[in-house]
């Protein structure tokens, strides 16, 4: 009594949609503290964006965004029983990846070099907000910059199965999940890169 | 329809695999299901060892058998192994995985695999909390809740503990996900929305609060490991952190934490009562909306932990007001249980007495909730023993009892063989007085002015504690009693057939102990899960 294999693609999709729901929520729960230490201290906060480097914030954003595209194209051609330009598009995915978190090492490194890291002595003696204000930058960033690891890493995986020809046209739903997932890393980043660049 | 035990062992013996192997790595739900149940079960008691040991201490004023450090390690201990590694995976993991995919006809849960990697995530979750308790400057001392800014400073091990919390937490997200696409992709056919079992209803709105409320406390206890790792000054004021932002953050999930721990067990209770009535249950429709109500509205009350906090009077009255919100779902459900007993042919065999137990001290924890829910009364009894006898009414009484009730109920169905019945009811007798004696005492003790968390206590005190410790003796003398003829009985006990309760829920159709697969053919649902007239008595 060995039934066939079970393969539910929209149940496949409809779960994935599920594990970004608590995604977002994962973030949502630093969203609510800037919002709320925003409030009480627009001042330093207001100061201490002015130090974030826009340069570096609008290169990321326009590296990711593009990432995002490639993930969507490697999609498309897996439909389309492409192998090759699939492969290819997965691998620019991960180079633009690889690109956004050499950035973020300088852009950190530049900032602990200036004396600002959490516990550091000049946020120390720095009006009281500015220090909750970096304390949340590097929190975010920082679950961000994993957030992108981890999705470099997974699609990295998906590349080998698509090598693999496990994953092809007739089932590619593994390959849409992980773009899935990357946009949503692109997503949160569209939410922090105003919030911390631009607005204040 | 009363079969015979049936020669064939069912998913006990058709697997590839052998040995602990075809346990650990088993993707079938039942025997993950057995996987969590047993673990659970094993905490479960580490816990209740915990808690008679702080029982003991309280038993007189001054050092009974423990030193102020050891205690506080103590109740930290016992409330993070009963919360995080007992009840909220208890009903849901263990009989949700159990029995929930063949009560709505299907062969497994949606994903199988991320199910056996949930189980996985509990264990290694488990073993970095246990880490924590011997490792470092030795076991938290914070008490289960975490709060800054003590949690931030203390010497113990937190950092490893709330590590722990958060692996735990991302397994029971990967549950939630598992049961919700569960349900909504895998019905049989006919299995309509209008004729899922109740237990599904509660599990499914127990897995969208899994789902939607646990990342706020991953991100919370990340918080708390940078603050102790790097010292963000997210919480601390003194480099313009607020520690209430913590508890929001902490109740925005721990709130309707609890109604992760309950809602299953009103699902239990749903099963039980009844199938041991003989009549379907009242209310059908209201019983299924009022879990999703309650999990709606259980996820908008979690400022009634902080009315002492400081927060402001605004947030205060707005909290208190939402909170009674809930008690009107909860309500439903107990008049719909107690209204399927009228005119009933109530069965009082074991399973039936814990679920009743269940609905009198849910009453009870859920109306000395309401003293808490009001910002009046709360400020007089906060972290009070009141407080710590209505957590335990609602959640031992409730939840634990409707554990309890489901062992009887449903491991005969995976075993074959069942308890004996008359120990059984002793065993229920003794901890039904015995949870009385201990934890209405404490209500009266919190009344009378007894704080909760306290090492010691002034010597007015002293004659209730220790008829509270007495009752806890009384209570796990028939905990022993209960463990011993269950299990002894479904190892060794009296066989039994395909439906020994006469119930009209799918998994009473299919031969007992369950084929792997569960059913021979995709099942094709005709009638309701309480419509008792194709389902015999045996």
């Amino acid at each position: 009594m060995s039934h066939p294999e079970h393969k539910d693609y929209t149940g496949a999709k409809f779960g994935m949609w599920l594990f970004l729901f608590t995604e977002l929520l994962l973030f949502g729960g630093l969203f609510i503290l800037y919002a709320t230490y925003l409030t009480r201290y627009p001042q330093q906060f207001a100061a201490g964006g002015k130090e974030l480097n826009v340069v570096f914030g609008t290169a990321n954003t326009v590296i990711l965004l593009t990432s995002s595209l490639f993930a969507a194209m490697a999609v498309t051609s897996v439909q389309k029983g492409d192998r090759t330009t699939t492969l290819r598009l997965l691998g620019l995915t991960v180079l633009c990846a690889a690109i956004f978190m050499v950035n973020k090492y300088f852009e950190w490194s530049a900032k602990i070099h200036h004396g600002i890291y959490p516990g550091s002595p000049r946020l120390g003696s720095a009006p009281l907000g500015e220090s909750v204000f970096f304390g949340l930058y590097y929190v975010t960033t920082g679950l961000h910059g994993l957030h992108v690891l981890v999705g470099a890493g997974l699609l990295s995986w998906i590349g080998m199965k698509v090598n693999h020809g496990k994953i092809h046209q007739g089932d590619f739903v593994t390959l849409e999940n992980g773009a899935l997932y990357w946009h949503l890393v692109d997503l949160v980043w569209i939410f922090i890169f105003p919030l911390y660049y631009l607005i204040l | 329809m009363s079969l015979p035990a049936t020669s064939s062992d069912g998913f006990w013996s058709d697997t590839g695999k052998t040995g602990i192997a075809s346990w650990i790595f088993s993707t079938d739900h039942k025997r993950i299901g057995l996987l969590y149940l047993y673990s659970v079960l094993g905490f479960f008691l580490v816990g209740v060892l915990l808690g008679v040991l702080l029982r003991l201490e309280l038993m007189a004023p001054g050092r009974t058998i423990m030193g102020p450090q050891t205690y506080n390690a103590t109740f930290t201990v016992h409330g993070v192994v009963m919360i995080f590694l007992f009840i909220i995976p208890s009903i849901p993991a263990s009989f949700g995985n159990l029995v929930m995919p063949i009560q709505i006809g299907a062969r497994d849960v949606a994903f199988p695999r991320l199910n056996l990697f949930s189980w996985w995530l509990y264990v290694i979750g488990a073993v970095i909390v246990l880490t924590a308790l011997f490792t470092g400057g030795g076991p938290p001392d914070t008490g289960w809740t975490f709060y800054v800014p003590f949690s931030a400073k203390t010497g113990t091990n937190v950092s490893l503990a709330v590590l722990g919390v958060f692996v735990l937490g991302f397994s029971s997200i990967l549950t939630g996900i598992n049961f919700v696409t569960t349900i909504h992709r895998l019905r049989a056919e006919g299995m309509t929305w209008g004729r899922l079992p109740l237990f599904v209803w509660s599990l499914y709105a127990t897995a969208w609060v899994q789902i939607l409320a646990t990342p706020i406390i991953a991100i919370t206890l990340v918080l708390v490991f940078v603050e102790r790792v790097v010292g963000t000054g997210l919480f601390d004021p003194s480099r313009g952190g607020d520690p209430i932002m913590f508890q929001h953050l902490f109740w925005i999930y721990s709130h309707p934490a609890v109604y992760i721990m309950i809602l299953p067990a009103m699902g239990v209770i749903s099963e039980i009562i009844p199938v041991f009535s003989r009549k379907p249950i009242f209310g059908y429709k209201m019983i299924a909306f009022s879990s999703l109500a309650i999990a709606a509205a259980g996820s908008v009350v979690w400022g009634h932990h902080m009315y002492t906090s400081g927060m402001s009077d605004t947030a205060i009255l707005v909290f208190s007001f939402l909170t009674f919100i809930v008690a009107i779902p909860s309500a439903i459900k107990v008049f719909n249980w107690v209204s399927t007993l009228y005119k009933g042919s109530i069965s009082l065999e074991a399973p039936m007495l814990f679920a009743l137990s269940f609905v009198l001290l849910f009453s009870i924890g859920g109306l000395s909730g309401l003293v808490l829910g009001a910002a009046a009364t709360d400020i007089h009894v906060h972290d009070t023993h009141f407080v710590v006898g209505h957590f335990h009414y609602v959640m031992f009484g409730g939840t634990g009892f409707a554990f309890f009730g489901a062992l009887h109920y449903w491991l005969p169905k995976f075993y074959g063989r069942r308890y004996a019945e008359k120990p059984a009811l002793v065993a229920w007798a003794l901890m039904f007085v015995g949870f009385n004696i201990m934890y209405f005492t404490m209500q009266v003790l919190g009344i009378r002015g007894m704080p909760r968390r306290y090492y010691d206590y002034l010597p007015e005190f002293a004659r209730l504690n220790l008829v509270a410790t007495i009752g806890s003796w009384i209570l796990v003398l028939g905990l022993i009693i209960l463990l011993v003829n269950l299990f002894r009985g479904l190892f060794r006990g009296e066989a039994v057939g395909a439906n020994p309760w006469g119930g009209a829920t799918l998994e009473w159709s299919i031969p007992t102990p369950p084929p792997t697969e569960n059913f021979e053919e995709d099942p094709v649902v005709t009638h309701g899960p309480y419509d008792f007239k194709g389902a015999g008595k045996p």
